[in-house]
């Protein structure tokens, strides 16, 4: 059985591990060992990064239905909000570094190529999210409210596959894989949803 | 295939290699080689560097051998590579065969034997929106065709890679219905502009590049190119191209770089030259408009993109 207080144990170097490859990446960048393409290797790596940390929150949730990993629950916020810090690193650099703040090219990017729309959304719905994660905000919300507004973390993972899946030419493995998990974690909770009840009779 | 330090050939040495190669054209550029050896592709003494804009530059040989699309090796850029160092690409040989007075098999020998290698400096402009430029060595493609002597009734030419699954890895995996094929209208192939290329940088043509032939098609997208040559088809009808079958909606049998036509995932607009940081303009027909526009004239490229 891990305690609470395992879990929040563990924050201090859970935070500095995943906090690790953006600096990482940032330093590579900055003294030109990203490669050829350098913005793009960050974008991707920045991207795919966000995209595992949203599925790791989605798994905290699945995980902690089983007993002994009950409190792993209290490692759901930081990670979420990893993932947010990811996406706004990603998308910055899509902005910045990309396309150098031509706003009429990436609003017509973001318009036109379905990939980048859903990645755009996935984004947009990710922001209530983050903003709404302390516990002031819970208590401010209600927990009622508030769960429901965190309900948008499903379009906000499907979204993300799929933006990964559209940008992928030839191979899809690697995205069919993330959507085949999020499909089975999405599953897993309607399953429990259907059943609930007739325990409750 | 690990490329040692000292096997890259700065562009210098490149030049000078050249020279040492191409005695008296050489003499004249000798006195023009200053610091900037880059300055000296404006001077236009050779056809190597007529179809530049000045401010194109030379990417790299690490650039240019480390960052490759060829699915035959993997789906990454650095996977052709990482995964090609046990490819073989000699001997070699090439089968004509379609509507030609007489199908038969060329030894890779004996055609270079029937040629002069140029030098072609051309921009590569990808579908994926970034850009290179590459120093190759080849020789025009209308010369093998006419080696091939094709019927007055062929109109168009299919080209097919090797399939070697136990050397490139990457056909191990259905990504792309192997073997890679790609086509060319006749007249495209007949263009001037249009070279089988068999080296790069002055060295023999590395694996990751398409070894020991390719094609290059400067004006269009890069996929076009195809690598590792091993067949040559002659045909009265437009043949079926590899990334056209997997998505007909993305790509087309034409693929001409075209700034105005985008792609459902890239916009064509603007492209990241490799080694720049700030996008530049894409040019239409990658700026070779003068030597090919005219072959298009009856052509709606919104439709034949």
């Amino acid at each position: 059985m891990f305690s609470t207080r395992n879990f929040n144990r563990s924050k201090p170097v859970l935070f500095i591990l995943i906090l690790f490859p953006s600096l990482l990446w940032a330093y590579q960048f900055v003294t030109g060992n990203l490669g050829v393409n350098p913005i793009e290797k960050l974008m991707d790596e920045l991207g795919l990064m966000a995209l595992r940390l949203i599925i790791i929150t989605l798994m905290i949730t699945t995980l902690s239905n089983i007993k002994p990993l009950k409190s792993i629950v209290v490692l759901r916020r930081m990670i979420g909000l990893f993932a947010f810090y990811y996406v706004c690193l990603h998308f910055s650099t899509y902005i910045v570094l990309d396309h150098f703040l031509d706003m009429q090219f990436i609003i017509q990017d973001i318009i036109k190529r379905p990939f980048i729309t859903f990645g755009f959304i996935s984004f947009l719905f990710l922001i209530p999210l983050a903003s709404t994660s302390t516990n002031n905000m819970i208590k401010r919300l209600g927990f009622k409210l508030w769960k429901k507004i965190h309900y948008l973390i499903y379009p906000v993972a499907i979204l993300a596959s799929m933006h990964f899946y559209v940008l992928v030419r030839a191979d899809k493995t690697e995205p069919v894989i993330y959507m085949g998990i999020i499909i089975l974690l999405l599953l897993h909770r309607i399953f429990k949803r259907l059943t609930r009840p007739q325990l409750a009779q | 295939m690990k490329i040692l330090g000292s096997e890259i050939t700065p562009y210098k040495t490149y030049l000078n290699r050249r020279k040492f190669i191409k005695g008296s054209l050489a003499s004249a550029m000798l006195a023009t080689v200053t610091s900037s050896a880059f300055a000296n592709h404006d001077s236009d003494l050779s056809i190597y560097t007529k179809n530049l804009n000045e401010n194109d530059k030379l990417n790299s040989y690490e650039e240019i051998t480390t960052y490759n699309n060829f699915y035959e090796f993997g789906t990454h850029k650095k996977h052709p590579h990482l995964n090609s160092g046990n490819f073989k690409p000699r001997p070699w040989t090439i089968k004509i065969d379609g509507l030609v007075k007489k199908p038969q098999t060329f030894d890779l020998e004996k055609i270079l034997s029937n040629v002069t290698i140029e030098d072609r400096v051309y921009r590569l402009r990808c579908v994926e929106a970034w850009s290179m430029v590459i120093p190759w060595q080849g020789f025009q493609l209308s010369e093998l065709i006419k080696m091939a002597e094709p019927l007055s009734s062929a109109k168009y030419v299919q080209f097919v890679t090797v399939f070697r699954p136990e050397e490139m890895p990457g056909q191990q995996k259905r990504t792309i219905i192997w073997p890679y094929r790609e086509g060319l209208r006749m007249d495209e192939a007949m263009n001037p502009l249009t070279i089988l290329a068999t080296g790069l940088y002055g060295h023999e043509m590395p694996n990751q590049n398409g070894a020991p032939i390719r094609l290059v098609v400067p004006w269009k997208y890069g996929f076009k190119s195809i690598k590792s040559i091993v067949e040559i088809r002659f045909l009265d009808t437009q043949p079926e191209t590899s990334w056209e079958t997997l998505a007909p909606w993305e790509y087309g049998f034409y693929a001409n770089v075209n700034p105005n036509v985008n792609h459902p995932r890239w916009s064509q607009g603007t492209e990241r030259r490799i080694g720049e940081f700030k996008r530049r303009e894409t040019l239409m027909f990658n700026g070779y408009e003068k030597e090919v526009a005219h072959l298009y004239k009856d052509l709606d490229l919104t439709k034949f993109y």
